[in-house]
């Protein structure tokens, strides 16, 4: 397989920042009500991640490797803050319920931890694919927990209604988010188990 | 000097903080109003003298409107007269809105047949009362990891010891609650005056960089055993969303300076608190049976979700 294809599936799955890095939960739980909040804070980080991987890449021999966190922090910063001014453009009702976490994505460990990682050491075409991958990953996951909690808590899809009932309300309150992610880690362990044969340790959730 | 030690010590520095934040603004806003807010729905008023029933019952009688924009009256729905007749409450259709003040006009007011002339109440939350609500708010109703689901990494990174979850729960409240009334200087005083406010993000994440290598610096002199404790953690203050949460908030809201502090205040002993909690069942899951793919992180968002659905609890609560 190609590289960069490569590198695109090992942020979906293997390496999926949500499940199994367990990085940046915050708004795992917080903004994934419905699939639209989740769609549109995934694709706002996707940008982000996508535009700091390639910065950090081309001007890496220029940072100093003492102040390279305070020096991340400000690319990311900068992204986040176009991101923030695109966003209301484009879709102000959806960007009003997301509004804080987008300004948040500034924290988001996962960006950060992929400059570290990642960007700060290759070039930039494989920088552009792992933030493309991180990214995917990140709006996979933010959309699978927001199907989930949608469907069950209000009985509705992308806002089209399914069921016509609410079966379990639980799901859009505060203690639903952090059920569901619980549940879908245990699964994800459940499947490596399966194909595996041993019960792998999840990631350090920070 | 242990983790106990510095707990304490701790306690002695905020507790005056606090005490001096409910004190001081209601010294300076001395007793303005007669009447109070009784539920966001209500005022309470009282004549001093006893009125006529038919009087106090008729609604039409009072005018009441905001302060600060006098031309939109409130229409009342309905009077009820205590049973000594001194004095009434007002009941109106619509929400108030309690952090703002509220004047009554009473037409005529009229005692055992008498017209006595008409009379003003000016309607105000005190202060500290306003300060109380957004602290408890931010403490316990609205807590920040368990109902705005903020700081998540760091809190279950961190809740795995009681020792390390109390360390972290102090220094992240120092932290935070000197950042917050940073934030807001620097927002009142250099952003908005030269019109900056787009800004902010990038202006906040460096203050709140800054507070943290101070803690570290001074924390390795001062603490060195604490400082080894926490060693990792502190430097992951920076990458938690609280932290640069509450003065974006503070922003947005148009806080002040004290409802600010108190904000910050609020915010990170709401998640010491949080830390200490789940820290307690963390401990006791290490020697318990559970699944083995539950093991380890799954088990602990479910833990979360308990504790997120008994701090529905706190929704609604209100002293004042």
């Amino acid at each position: 397989m190609n590289r960069n294809l490569k590198l695109i599936w090992n942020g979906l799955i293997p390496e999926n920042p949500i499940f199994r890095l367990a990085l940046s939960m915050c708004p795992a739980v917080a903004v994934t009500t419905s699939v639209e909040n989740g769609l549109m804070l995934g694709l706002a980080v996707v940008f982000v991640q996508v535009f700091s991987s390639c910065t950090v890449s081309i001007f890496k021999s220029f940072i100093h490797p003492r102040i390279r966190i305070p020096a991340y922090v400000i690319v990311i910063a900068l992204w986040v803050t176009v991101i923030d001014m695109i966003l209301p453009v484009i879709s102000p009702d959806v960007y009003k319920k997301v509004e804080l976490f987008v300004k948040l994505i500034v924290v988001f460990a996962i960006i950060i931890s992929r400059l570290e990682l990642f960007a700060s050491k290759e070039p930039l075409v494989p920088s552009f694919f792992d933030g493309m991958g991180m990214g995917f990953g990140f709006l996979f996951g933010l959309c699978l927990i927001g199907a989930i909690r949608e469907f069950f808590g209000t009985g509705q899809l992308l806002g089209y209604d399914i069921l016509g009932f609410n079966p379990l309300l639980i799901m859009v309150l505060p203690a639903g988010g952090f059920f569901v992610i619980g549940f879908i880690m245990a699964t994800f362990n459940w499947f490596e188990y399966k194909i595996t044969g041993k019960i792998p340790t999840s990631g350090g959730a920070h | 000097m242990n983790a106990k030690q510095f707990s304490n010590l701790a306690l002695l520095i905020f507790l005056p903080i606090f005490l001096f934040l409910m004190v001081f603004p209601a010294l300076v806003h001395a007793a303005t109003g007669s009447g109070s807010f009784k539920k966001d729905t209500e005022i309470q008023i009282s004549f001093g003298v006893p009125v006529d029933e038919t009087w106090a019952k008729d609604t039409a009688n009072y005018r009441v409107f905001q302060k600060t924009d006098p031309d939109i009256e409130i229409p009342v729905t309905s009077v009820t007269l205590s049973p000594r007749r001194t004095s009434a409450v007002l009941q109106f259709g619509e929400a108030l809105n309690l952090s703002s003040e509220y004047e009554v006009q009473a037409n005529n007011v009229t005692s055992d047949g008498k017209v006595l002339g008409n009379e003003e109440f000016l309607v105000k939350k005190s202060e500290g009362q306003i300060l109380f609500t957004i602290f408890l708010g931010a403490m316990l109703i609205n807590n920040f990891v368990f109902t705005k689901y903020l700081g998540l990494c760091i809190f279950f990174g961190v809740s795995q010891k009681k020792e390390t979850a109390i360390g972290m729960g102090i220094t992240f409240t120092i932290v935070m609650v000197l950042s917050a009334i940073m934030c807001w200087a620097l927002l009142t005083f250099v952003l908005h005056p030269l019109h900056l406010g787009f800004l902010q993000i990038i202006v906040f994440i460096g203050t709140v960089a800054i507070f943290v290598q101070a803690v570290d610096t001074i924390l390795r002199k001062v603490n060195p055993y604490l400082f080894k404790k926490l060693g990792v953690y502190l430097v992951l203050i920076v990458t938690n969303c609280i932290i640069l949460a509450v003065p974006l908030i503070n922003a947005d809201s148009g806080n002040g300076p004290f409802e600010s502090l108190t904000l910050g205040l609020g915010a990170g002993l709401g998640f010491a608190l949080a830390l200490f909690l789940m820290s307690c069942v963390r401990e006791k899951l290490e020697l318990c049976r559970v699944p083995a793919v539950f093991r380890g992180l799954p088990i602990a968002f479910v833990v979360a979700g308990l504790f997120a659905l008994s701090f529905l609890g706190f929704s609604g609560f209100s002293i004042f």
